[in-house]
Protein backbone atom coordinates (compact mmCIF):
# COMPACT_ATOMS: atom_id res chain seq x y z
CA UNK A 1 0.00 0.00 0.00
CA UNK A 2 3.21 2.35 1.24
CA UNK A 3 4.50 1.42 -1.88
CA UNK A 4 2.07 2.34 -4.63
CA UNK A 5 1.42 5.54 -2.39
CA UNK A 6 4.89 6.44 -3.26
CA UNK A 7 4.56 5.31 -7.08
CA UNK A 8 1.71 7.47 -7.24
CA UNK A 9 3.52 10.54 -5.76
CA UNK A 10 6.85 9.80 -7.50
CA UNK A 11 4.71 10.33 -11.01
CA UNK A 12 3.23 12.82 -10.09
CA UNK A 13 5.95 14.76 -9.56
CA UNK A 14 7.98 13.39 -12.64
CA UNK A 15 4.81 14.52 -14.94
CA UNK A 16 5.38 18.24 -12.87
CA UNK A 17 8.69 18.75 -14.27
CA UNK A 18 8.61 17.00 -17.97
CA UNK A 19 5.46 19.73 -17.92
CA UNK A 20 7.14 22.54 -16.38
CA UNK A 21 10.14 21.24 -19.08
CA UNK A 22 8.21 21.62 -22.52
CA UNK A 23 6.29 24.31 -21.33
CA UNK A 24 9.06 26.55 -20.30
CA UNK A 25 9.43 30.47 -21.47
CA UNK A 26 11.40 30.55 -24.28
CA UNK A 27 14.93 31.61 -23.79
CA UNK A 28 16.22 34.94 -24.37
CA UNK A 29 12.45 36.25 -25.08
CA UNK A 30 11.32 38.36 -21.48
CA UNK A 31 8.07 38.82 -21.34
CA UNK A 32 8.69 42.27 -20.40
CA UNK A 33 11.41 44.03 -20.75
CA UNK A 34 11.59 47.72 -19.70
CA UNK A 35 13.83 47.60 -16.73
CA UNK A 36 16.51 45.71 -18.92
CA UNK A 37 16.08 48.04 -21.64
CA UNK A 38 16.47 51.28 -19.09
CA UNK A 39 19.63 50.00 -17.61
CA UNK A 40 21.37 49.12 -20.98
CA UNK A 41 20.35 52.58 -22.27
CA UNK A 42 20.95 54.75 -19.29
CA UNK A 43 23.66 52.91 -16.85
CA UNK A 44 26.86 54.87 -18.74
CA UNK A 45 25.36 57.81 -18.58
CA UNK A 46 23.99 57.73 -15.04
CA UNK A 47 25.84 55.78 -13.30
CA UNK A 48 29.58 56.82 -15.58
CA UNK A 49 30.39 52.72 -14.99
CA UNK A 50 30.87 50.48 -17.74
CA UNK A 51 30.08 46.84 -15.77
CA UNK A 52 26.19 47.53 -16.23
CA UNK A 53 25.99 44.51 -14.05
CA UNK A 54 27.66 46.42 -11.31
CA UNK A 55 25.71 49.72 -11.42
CA UNK A 56 22.50 47.41 -10.83
CA UNK A 57 24.21 45.84 -8.16
CA UNK A 58 25.92 48.82 -6.04
CA UNK A 59 23.14 51.59 -7.80
CA UNK A 60 19.62 50.86 -8.13
CA UNK A 61 19.49 47.90 -6.32
CA UNK A 62 21.77 49.05 -3.49
CA UNK A 63 19.26 47.68 -0.42
CA UNK A 64 19.68 44.47 -2.25
CA UNK A 65 23.40 44.36 -1.60
CA UNK A 66 22.57 45.69 1.43
CA UNK A 67 20.64 42.75 2.63
CA UNK A 68 23.34 40.36 0.77
CA UNK A 69 26.06 41.84 3.12
CA UNK A 70 23.69 41.69 6.15
CA UNK A 71 23.42 38.01 4.98
CA UNK A 72 26.97 37.22 5.21
CA UNK A 73 27.77 39.66 7.97
CA UNK A 74 24.70 36.78 9.93
CA UNK A 75 26.18 33.79 8.82
CA UNK A 76 29.70 34.77 10.11
CA UNK A 77 28.35 36.05 13.42
CA UNK A 78 26.21 32.81 13.86
CA UNK A 79 29.54 30.59 13.23
CA UNK A 80 31.55 32.53 15.43
CA UNK A 81 28.83 32.19 18.22
CA UNK A 82 28.61 28.68 17.87
CA UNK A 83 32.55 27.99 17.73
CA UNK A 84 32.99 30.35 20.11
CA UNK A 85 33.63 28.00 23.33
CA UNK A 86 35.40 25.74 21.12
CA UNK A 87 37.94 28.07 19.53
CA UNK A 88 38.39 30.41 22.61
CA UNK B 1 52.29 20.34 4.45
CA UNK B 2 55.12 19.32 2.58
CA UNK B 3 58.10 21.22 1.39
CA UNK B 4 57.02 21.52 -2.57
CA UNK B 5 53.03 22.58 -1.45
CA UNK B 6 54.49 24.73 0.90
CA UNK B 7 56.89 26.69 -2.13
CA UNK B 8 54.34 26.32 -4.40
CA UNK B 9 51.94 28.44 -1.85
CA UNK B 10 54.55 30.58 -1.18
CA UNK B 11 54.77 31.08 -5.19
CA UNK B 12 50.52 31.36 -5.85
CA UNK B 13 49.81 33.49 -2.62
CA UNK B 14 51.25 36.64 -3.91
CA UNK B 15 49.93 36.22 -7.66
CA UNK B 16 46.68 35.28 -5.72
CA UNK B 17 46.56 38.48 -4.12
CA UNK B 18 47.06 40.64 -6.86
CA UNK B 19 44.63 38.67 -8.91
CA UNK B 20 42.07 39.42 -6.20
CA UNK B 21 43.16 42.96 -5.87
CA UNK B 22 42.39 43.40 -9.41
CA UNK B 23 38.87 41.65 -9.56
CA UNK B 24 37.85 44.60 -6.30
CA UNK B 25 39.66 47.31 -7.92
CA UNK B 26 38.13 46.82 -11.17
CA UNK B 27 34.55 46.20 -10.29
CA UNK B 28 33.05 48.90 -12.06
CA UNK B 29 34.98 48.14 -15.60
CA UNK B 30 35.52 44.16 -15.91
CA UNK B 31 32.99 41.28 -14.74
CA UNK B 32 33.67 40.86 -10.97
CA UNK B 33 33.68 43.06 -7.82
CA UNK B 34 33.43 43.27 -4.67
CA UNK B 35 32.08 39.74 -3.93
CA UNK B 36 34.24 37.94 -6.10
CA UNK B 37 37.70 39.30 -5.61
CA UNK B 38 37.23 39.17 -1.76
CA UNK B 39 35.71 35.44 -2.49
CA UNK B 40 39.19 34.56 -4.30
CA UNK B 41 41.76 36.29 -1.61
CA UNK B 42 39.55 34.51 1.37
CA UNK B 43 40.64 31.65 -0.72
CA UNK B 44 44.07 32.38 -0.12
CA UNK B 45 43.46 32.03 3.67
CA UNK B 46 41.99 28.94 3.10
CA UNK B 47 45.18 27.99 1.24
CA UNK B 48 47.63 29.64 4.08
CA UNK B 49 45.33 27.49 6.75
CA UNK B 50 46.05 23.77 4.68
CA UNK B 51 49.56 24.63 3.79
CA UNK B 52 50.90 26.54 7.28
CA UNK B 53 48.20 25.27 9.94
CA UNK B 54 45.77 27.14 11.44
CA UNK B 55 47.94 27.86 14.15
CA UNK B 56 49.83 30.45 12.41
CA UNK B 57 46.59 32.90 11.97
CA UNK B 58 45.46 32.79 15.47
CA UNK B 59 46.25 36.33 16.07
CA UNK B 60 44.54 37.61 12.91
CA UNK B 61 40.92 36.44 13.64
CA UNK B 62 40.16 39.83 16.32
CA UNK B 63 41.53 41.38 12.65
CA UNK B 64 39.31 39.64 10.71
CA UNK B 65 36.41 40.41 12.30
CA UNK B 66 37.41 44.61 13.43
CA UNK B 67 37.88 44.77 9.03
CA UNK B 68 34.68 42.99 8.76
CA UNK B 69 32.60 44.99 10.30
CA UNK B 70 34.91 48.19 9.14
CA UNK B 71 33.85 47.00 6.10
CA UNK B 72 30.27 46.96 6.68
CA UNK B 73 29.98 50.64 8.36
CA UNK B 74 32.17 51.92 5.06
CA UNK B 75 29.68 50.30 2.87
CA UNK B 76 26.30 52.02 4.75
CA UNK B 77 28.14 54.92 5.48
CA UNK B 78 29.28 55.08 1.63
CA UNK B 79 24.79 54.29 0.52
CA UNK B 80 24.08 57.03 3.44
CA UNK B 81 26.45 59.91 1.17
CA UNK B 82 23.90 60.12 -1.04
CA UNK B 83 21.03 60.36 1.85
CA UNK B 84 20.48 64.52 0.32
CA UNK B 85 18.27 62.92 -2.68
CA UNK B 86 17.69 58.96 -1.81
CA UNK B 87 19.42 55.78 0.51
CA UNK B 88 22.62 54.96 -1.98
CA UNK B 89 22.32 58.03 -4.75
CA UNK B 90 25.44 57.66 -6.27
CA UNK B 91 26.51 61.70 -5.13
CA UNK B 92 30.02 61.23 -6.73
CA UNK B 93 29.02 59.82 -9.98
CA UNK B 94 29.98 62.39 -12.98
CA UNK B 95 30.69 64.94 -10.34
CA UNK B 96 34.11 65.79 -11.84
CA UNK B 97 36.15 64.75 -8.66
CA UNK B 98 37.48 61.54 -6.93
CA UNK B 99 35.92 58.81 -9.41
CA UNK B 100 33.83 61.11 -10.90
CA UNK B 101 35.31 60.90 -14.71
CA UNK B 102 32.01 60.58 -17.42
CA UNK B 103 32.34 57.60 -19.47
CA UNK B 104 31.91 57.87 -23.06
CA UNK B 105 28.79 55.89 -24.35
CA UNK B 106 28.75 52.82 -26.13
CA UNK B 107 31.87 49.95 -25.98
CA UNK B 108 34.99 51.60 -24.72
CA UNK B 109 37.84 50.04 -22.82
CA UNK B 110 36.80 52.11 -19.77
CA UNK B 111 37.98 54.84 -17.39
CA UNK B 112 39.09 53.83 -13.89
CA UNK B 113 38.59 57.32 -11.98
CA UNK B 114 34.96 56.67 -12.92
CA UNK B 115 31.45 55.23 -11.29
CA UNK B 116 31.22 57.71 -8.10
CA UNK B 117 31.19 55.50 -5.10
CA UNK B 118 30.66 52.29 -6.72
CA UNK B 119 34.70 51.66 -6.82
CA UNK B 120 34.82 52.55 -2.93
CA UNK B 121 32.09 50.22 -2.23
CA UNK B 122 33.40 47.48 -3.83
CA UNK B 123 36.30 47.90 -2.05
CA UNK B 124 34.43 48.08 1.11
CA UNK B 125 32.35 44.94 0.60
CA UNK B 126 36.09 43.33 -1.02
CA UNK B 127 37.26 43.91 2.47
CA UNK B 128 34.29 42.90 4.45
CA UNK B 129 33.60 39.36 2.22
CA UNK B 130 37.50 38.81 2.61
CA UNK B 131 37.76 39.08 6.55
CA UNK B 132 34.08 37.11 6.59
CA UNK B 133 35.20 34.12 4.76
CA UNK B 134 38.43 34.03 5.98
CA UNK B 135 37.15 34.21 9.52
CA UNK B 136 34.75 31.32 9.21
CA UNK B 137 37.21 29.01 7.43
CA UNK B 138 39.84 30.17 10.03
CA UNK B 139 37.20 29.54 13.04
CA UNK B 140 36.44 25.78 11.65
CA UNK B 141 39.75 24.92 10.77
CA UNK B 142 40.47 25.84 14.59
CA UNK B 143 37.42 23.96 15.83
CA UNK B 144 38.93 21.10 13.86
CA UNK B 145 41.93 21.39 15.09
CA UNK B 146 44.54 18.33 15.47
CA UNK B 147 45.33 17.25 12.35
CA UNK B 148 46.32 20.11 10.51
CA UNK B 149 49.50 21.87 10.90
CA UNK B 150 52.13 19.33 11.11
CA UNK B 151 54.28 17.69 8.34
CA UNK B 152 53.22 14.81 6.63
Amino acid sequence: MRRWFFAGALLVVVAYLIGAAVWLHPFGIPSSSEMDDYFIANAQKEVAANNVVTSIVFDYRGFDTLGEATVLLAAVVGVALVLRRAVR
Amino acid sequence: MSVVVRTIARIVLPVGLAFGAYVIMHGHLTPGGGFQGGAVVASLVALIVVTFGAERLVRAKTWFSVVEDLGALAFVALAFLGIGVTFFRNVLANSGGLFGASVPLGPNPGILNSAGTLPLMNWAVGFKVIAGLGAVVLLLALFGKGGEGEDG
